[in-house]
């Protein structure tokens, strides 16, 4: 049996023919990462490689990192494994690593969601022996809705507070989720169509501009003291903003807002209610439970390792349905939000 | 169903108590009648006897979901409730069912009860199927009984107070026993809530009872007895029984018993209805349910067990005889007596209880002293009594709703110092002897009163002691249901159990979140009776902690 092309180390998942890590969460000297969340992209590495698009996303998060990059689908080849980059359509830039050597074929996937969103290059599977995937919503109960749906219900929220003349805060995650909505509440209303002006946190400038350089089209958006304390349209605005920014003084400058909350977690009742906001919107970035298995058929994989998630569930339930499946320990955490159970964060 | 499924959907997508009345009023003032009676039993609070055993909920749903057992109570454990669970993992469809919520609760779902397993299997797995996710949820949510979506019921009494014109303390009363467990609810009872006023004077011909009138909490040291209270003699006052609250009604040659959770109590205490038939027609007494035994008052276990039996046999009624301690009359010759001062009412009761005769129905005996402190020493009897120390009535108190003080006041004078009822937050295992099991707890109370927007619950205390094994072992199987995260060996639950809570001193901590720390607390009663609304709040704690503070000088 050929050895395995990545085991799990300490500094994290390790390639030993090519001697390269995926995301490691450790220092090390050469780091293929799949995407900028900060759990899967850490500084101090000696070397960087990521997706193309992805460029402008890690730069920023960690500035003057030696980085290069591949487009989707180019190969290379490093101490013989040849490596490429496929699109994981989870956040602008994301990717899955593809090796292949010495005769079979291996993909981790990072994080990944099956719908494609507008904002990133969707998902694409990848044939392989053995696929590693994450496990973030590895649960029945995780069932998305087409995000169509959930933009319009966005919008008729935001208009509805609009019309009660309340301004609609909207916590999300700044990166990935935040742009996913800005461009898809303007795909569902239109530019013209919008209940009111667009506020977005400081928090999230730098990404947007991100997103916007790699051709994403965002609605135009104001800062919080673009609108004058006594403008009516204070009370019209939708306003974006990290989970970090509840009960926040900058949130104030908005009155009685309705408020609400953007993430997978949004499913189970319990989790929306201790959020404590109005509304709970279900988008994940993550996939779904039918997602996760509908991704681990078509790469025709025999053989999957379970990463950060409900590992355990996942586990037992390929092994029941006829795959060899294991799992790997890593230090992935769950970006979606910070809702996460934190129970399963160590899982 | 499509309805209320939608009210549902509106009441817990907002935080705000006034939107969720607006909901509330706008659905019932659309809502057929007949449906808006259940609509009102739901939502405040009423829960039928078990539809459909819970296995078979199970077993259906993990039938039609395909999902190995393991995997629905993994999915179970995330999820923290039976209803969303299932909700959760139907397969999808669109709700094309048209009928009404009364059509729903009467032709659908009460007739499953009882049925035998083959027909019910059936008969359950059709239900759900022509309905959307909210409409299942809202579904199994009527038949697994767990329909708490963050409405209060006074909320739903102010809603119908708005939709009928009604100051809510009028329809308070008319709501007494509407959602009691034998209660069925129709459009005719829904209508009598929003009557206009005095259509309904006739309405207390039935066995209608009044809204109790609660004690606050006395926390003040002795020595400012005179200050706070002033003069003994404004005061009657009486020993604070350890029972069931409970009212008596006498009306149209039928009785019926009320105890203060607003059930019907009546088949349970045979002695004290039996008492009841000897009073004349137009009748309401107040007072405590106690089990009496060679003229003392027996601890309040033996109540407990006597209300857990299912079936009251003569051996039960022997060793465990109740009477009914009375202290207030409410009603009589059929005119309500509640406005009239205390002392009015209890002159007219010592002549009821000396006239009607029954070893059921005792009266509570006033306690004179000369002054407070002559009343504290006699109070330190109240252990040996088997009572929980003085109530404190205002010679001129009228009768109130609930825990008022606009028309009159009693303070119950407790004599364990503090005592709060209170929220378990997070638990972790213990040690030992309780290894494995969720024994060390940390409880909060809540930072604000009910109803209010966003109100939290504040961490304030630990405690290890005070349940029995067994009490412990249910816990323990509540933390593990109800875990919501795990951090190391301390899990954060749910806040589903309520417990009183008893310490021996308090003061301020910069140290606790709460700003409070206590001494000695240890767990006093599991209160199963209290839902986690009822539980106290930090102003009970500011409150005890203030009377702590040394009289300011030259007061």
């Amino acid at each position: 049996m050929p050895a395995d092309l990545i085991v799990a180390r300490p500094e994290g998942l390790y390639c030993p023919p090519g001697d390269f890590y995926i995301d490691p969460w450790r220092p090390v000297d050469r780091a293929v990462i799949t995407h900028a969340h900060a759990d899967h992209a850490r500084a101090g590495s000696a070397h960087y490689l990521c997706a193309a698009p992805g460029r402008g996303v890690l730069e920023a998060r960690l500035p003057g990192i030696p980085l290069q990059t591949l487009a989707y689908g180019e190969r290379i080849v490093h101490h013989g494994v040849e490596l490429s980059l496929h699109p994981a359509g989870h956040v602008l830039g994301s990717a899955q690593v593809r090796l292949a050597h010495g005769g079979q074929v291996w993909v981790a996937s990072g994080d990944y969601k099956l719908e494609a969103d507008g904002t990133c290059a969707p998902f694409e599977p990848v044939r392989c022996d053995t696929f590693i995937t994450e496990s973030t919503f590895g649960l029945p109960i995780y069932r998305w809705q087409p995000q169509a749906q959930i933009m319009a219900e966005i919008v008729d929220w935001w208009r509805g507070n609009a019309e009660a003349g309340r301004a609609s805060v909207l916590y999300c995650y700044a990166f990935g989720k935040a742009q996913r909505i800005l461009h898809g509440v303007l795909q569902s209303a239109g530019a013209d169509g919008l209940p009111g002006p667009v506020v977005a946190h400081g928090a999230l400038a730098q990404l947007n501009a991100a997103y916007a350089a790699e051709g994403v089209t965002l609605p135009p958006m104001m800062q919080a003291d673009d609108l004058p304390a006594r403008s009516p349209l204070r009370h019209q605005a939708l306003v974006l903003a990290p989970p970090s920014a509840q009960r926040s003084p900058w949130l104030r400058r908005f009155g009685d807002a309705a408020d609400a909350f953007a993430s997978g977690w949004m499913q189970l009742r319990g989790t929306r209610r201790r959020r404590g906001v109005d509304r709970g919107f279900v988008l994940s970035d993550h996939a779904d439970w039918p997602g996760l298995m509908q991704a681990i058929a078509a790469t025709a994989a025999q053989r999957v390792i379970v990463t950060h998630g409900n590992v355990p569930v996942m586990v037992r339930y390929l092994a029941e349905q006829g795959w060899q499946a294991q799992s790997f320990d890593t230090h992935f955490g769950e970006e979606d939000d910070e809702a996460a159970p934190a129970a399963e964060a160590g899982a | 169903m499509k309805a209320f499924a939608a009210l549902y959907a509106e009441l817990d997508g907002t935080t705000s108590n006034n939107a969720r009345l607006a909901a509330l009023v706008r659905y019932l003032r659309r809502t057929p009648p007949a449906d808006a009676a259940w609509a009102v039993y739901f939502l405040a609070g009423g829960k039928p006897r078990q539809i459909v055993p819970v296995a078979m909920l199970r077993e259906m749903a993990r039938h039609a979901a395909a999902l190995p057992e393991w995997l629905f109570d993994e999915c179970y454990q995330a999820v923290g409730d039976l209803a969303e669970t299932i909700a959760l993992l139907l397969p999808p469809a669109a709700l094309t069912d048209e009928a009404g919520l009364a059509e729903w609760v009467e032709q659908r779902l009460l007739p499953l009860r009882g049925l035998p397993p083959e027909v019910l299997r059936d008969r359950l797995d059709a239900l759900w199927r022509p309905l959307d996710p909210q409409a299942r949820l809202v579904l199994f949510k009527l038949i697994t009984g767990a329909f708490r979506i963050g409405v209060s019921r006074p909320l739903v009494v102010r809603a119908l107070g708005e939709v009928g014109g009604l100051d809510p303390k009028r329809v308070a009363e008319r709501m007494v026993g509407y959602t009691d467990l034998n209660a069925r609810p129709d459009a005719a009872r829904y209508l009598a809530l929003i009557a206009p006023e005095g259509e309904d004077a006739a309405g207390r011909s039935g066995g209608q009872p009044y809204p109790f009138f609660l004690a606050h909490p006395l926390q003040v040291p002795l020595d400012q007895f005179d200050t706070v209270l002033g003069d003994p003699a404004r005061w009657q006052v009486e020993w604070k029984w350890d029972g069931i609250r409970a009212q008596l009604v006498r009306r149209g040659g039928q009785c019926w018993v009320w105890s203060r959770g607003e059930d019907l109590v009546t088949e349970r205490f045979p002695e004290v209805a039996d008492a009841a038939k000897l009073l004349p027609d137009g009748t309401v007494l107040d007072g405590e349910i106690v089990i009496w035994h060679d003229g003392r008052v027996q601890p309040f276990a033996l109540l407990q067990q006597r209300i857990g039996r299912k079936t009251l046999n003569a051996k039960i009624l022997r060793d465990a005889p109740a009477i009914l301690m009375a202290y207030d009359v409410l009603e009589w010759a059929g005119e309500d007596w509640r406005p009239r001062p205390q002392a009015e009412r209890r002159a007219l009761l010592e002549t009821i209880v000396a006239d009607y005769v029954h070893p059921a129905l005792e009266l509570s005996p006033r306690i004179e002293a000369a002054d407070w402190p002559s009343y504290a020493t006699l109070r330190e009897a109240s252990r040996q009594m088997g009572v929980e120390g003085f109530m404190l009535k205002g010679a001129e108190a009228a009768y109130g709703v609930g825990r008022t003080k606009d028309v009159g006041l009693w303070w119950k004078w407790k004599i364990d110092p503090y005592s709060v009822d209170a929220v378990l937050l997070y638990a972790q295992r213990g040690h030992g002897r309780r290894a494995s099991l969720h024994t060390d707890y940390t409880f909060a109370v809540w930072n604000a009163p009910p109803d209010t927007p966003g109100r939290a619950l504040v961490p304030f205390a630990k405690a290890y002691s005070g349940l029995t094994d067994e009490e412990i072992r249910e816990v323990d199987a509540i933390v593990r249901r109800t875990t919501v995260e795990t951090f190391g060996p301390v899990r954060s639950l749910q806040p589903t159990q309520v417990f009183e809570l008893a310490f021996e001193g308090i003061a301020r901590s910069p140290r606790h979140k709460s700003g409070i720390a206590v001494r000695f607390p240890r767990i006093a009663r599991w209160r199963q009776d209290k839902t986690v609304e009822e539980a106290d709040t930090l102003a009970v704690l500011e409150d005890m902690l203030a009377a702590t503070a040394p009289p300011k000088d030259g007061g």
